[in-house]
């Protein structure tokens, strides 16, 4: 079986890459592209672990082909912080506590910037459901979502 | 998909002639692929065993929705939920589509996952189906042999069935306009509030005549209660050309309920799933009708 050859954008860079055809996106950045980051959780699109930003979406990578990314701009978790300097989703998420064992939250910080990219002040009723599609075991959630709302408020140019 | 060990190959034509010539080509081993939302969870467990993948996202055109007066609501095979979520004109002309769409899994899987991806895989409990249904959708089919249309009601088969050949394609879903003075409301119930499939659903179109107070026709469709969505036929039936009052919705639900013969499995029982479609039936009718009163 021959491997195709895509090129995509990972995180502003341009990469050429060749690629089994029955490899997923989470797999081709996990394992091809050594960014460990993204978590393969359920691996049937339920738990949101594998989350990432293809084209400015949020999308649950373990679900697309590889193949398909071709043309496409990725935005792993390693490519939020720019220049050294954490994302104010990113800071909010570490000053508020709202990781525990760490598992579910590159998933959780993407699909929480989509969020926050279609919807710059959701309610908490908009944070839960833009948030619904990321499980995490560790901590009932009320911090991810004080977090999102404090970061939001930050990216308004609001003291928080 | 390294973890499942399980290996194929991924074609990606530039256009529908290819497509449909490589799955002629191909015969049983070929599988299209849209989103990736079903087709990438089946595969791992063997449900669906391809030698070959046919991908879609190469074929420029197949993403577009498009709503005009005269022609409706146009949806390529590729738009996503969240694409029919996001259209300000389907809000506005369709707000049962939305209603459902924006209920189908989590937004990561809405932002993949294609509308005609989710005809042609067939769910008894879909959440966008009652919905087409009672807007009178259509889906287009391209083949060897050129291009067919028809109801999606007939193109629902059975459970995972449609009336889609192994050498054609869902191209297109087209929904007519809906009339002046017609509302249609979705709903659903689940266990859970999010990331949950139907235990009922049911979609309602109400259109009403000049008095506004009389119903000229309505369109009641029922999911997760049959092998494939229902029209309860026996329920417009007694809607038609009666002034719509809260007792004659009550009457409705009923009769809707009498008229599907539901399953008990995983989600709930058959007895439950009966006063479901009763509930949700009556409470949709009472949407629908404020809904063609504004309209």
């Amino acid at each position: 079986m021959e491997k195709h050859i895509i090129e995509l954008t990972v995180n502003g860079r341009l990469r050429e890459i060749e690629v089994e055809p029955y490899l997923s996106l989470l797999d081709l950045v996990r394992y091809r592209l050594l960014l460990p980051g993204s978590k393969a959780g359920c691996l049937t699109g339920d738990c949101g672990a594998c989350t990432m930003l293809v084209n400015g979406r949020a999308v649950t990578s373990c679900l697309m082909l590889a193949v398909q990314a071709d043309g496409k701009s990725i935005v792993t978790i390693e490519g939020l912080e720019q220049d050294g300097k954490l994302h104010p989703l990113q800071e909010a998420f570490v000053s508020f506590g709202a990781a525990q064992c760490g598992f579910c939250i590159p998933g959780t910080v993407l699909a929480a910037k989509y969020l926050l990219d279609q919807n710059p002040n959701p309610t908490l009723d908009e944070i839960r459901e833009g948030m619904a599609g990321n499980l995490c075991r560790c901590t009932g959630y009320t911090k991810i979502y004080e977090a999102i709302e404090a970061a939001s408020a930050a990216m308004r140019g609001e003291k928080v | 998909m390294l973890e499942s060990g399980v290996v194929f190959d991924t074609l990606r034509p530039h256009d529908l002639h290819e497509a449909i010539s490589l799955l002629e080509l191909h015969g049983e081993a070929a599988r299209v692929v849209a989103g990736g939302t079903d087709v990438m969870v089946q595969i791992p467990v063997g449900r669906i065993k391809p030698g070959v993948l046919v991908s879609l996202d190469r074929i420029a055109g197949l993403r577009q929705l498009e709503c005009t007066s005269d022609r409706g609501l146009t949806l390529g095979a590729l738009a996503t939920h969240n694409d029919v979520v996001d259209s300000a004109s389907c809000a506005r002309s369709y707000p049962a589509l939305v209603e459902g769409c924006r209920l189908v899994g989590s937004v990561q899987l809405r932002n993949l996952a294609t509308v005609g991806g989710n005809l042609c895989n067939a769910s008894p409990s879909a959440d966008a189906t009652p919905p087409l249904v009672v807007y009178g959708a259509a889906v287009a089919l391209l083949g060897p042999r050129g291009e067919r249309t028809m109801p999606l009601e007939e193109f629902l088969v059975g459970p995972g069935k449609t009336a889609l050949a192994h050498d054609e394609v869902l191209v297109r879903i087209d929904v007519p306009m809906p009339t002046l003075r017609s509302g249609a409301r979705y709903e659903r119930t689940t266990p859970r509030l999010a990331m949950d499939i139907a235990f009922v659903n049911v979609a309602v179109m109400v259109i009403l005549e000049n008095d506004l107070e009389t119903c000229r026709e309505a369109r009641i469709a029922l999911g997760a209660v049959a092998p494939t969505v229902v029209r309860a036929r026996s329920a417009e039936a007694a809607l038609r050309e009666q002034a719509l009052t809260p007792e004659l919705f009550e009457e409705a639900g009923r009769i809707a309920a009498s008229e599907c013969s539901p399953i008990t499995d995983v989600r709930g029982s058959a007895d439950g799933r009966i006063d479901a479609v009763q509930m949700l039936v009556r409470r949709c009718l009472r949407e629908a009708l404020e809904r063609a009163k504004e309209s």
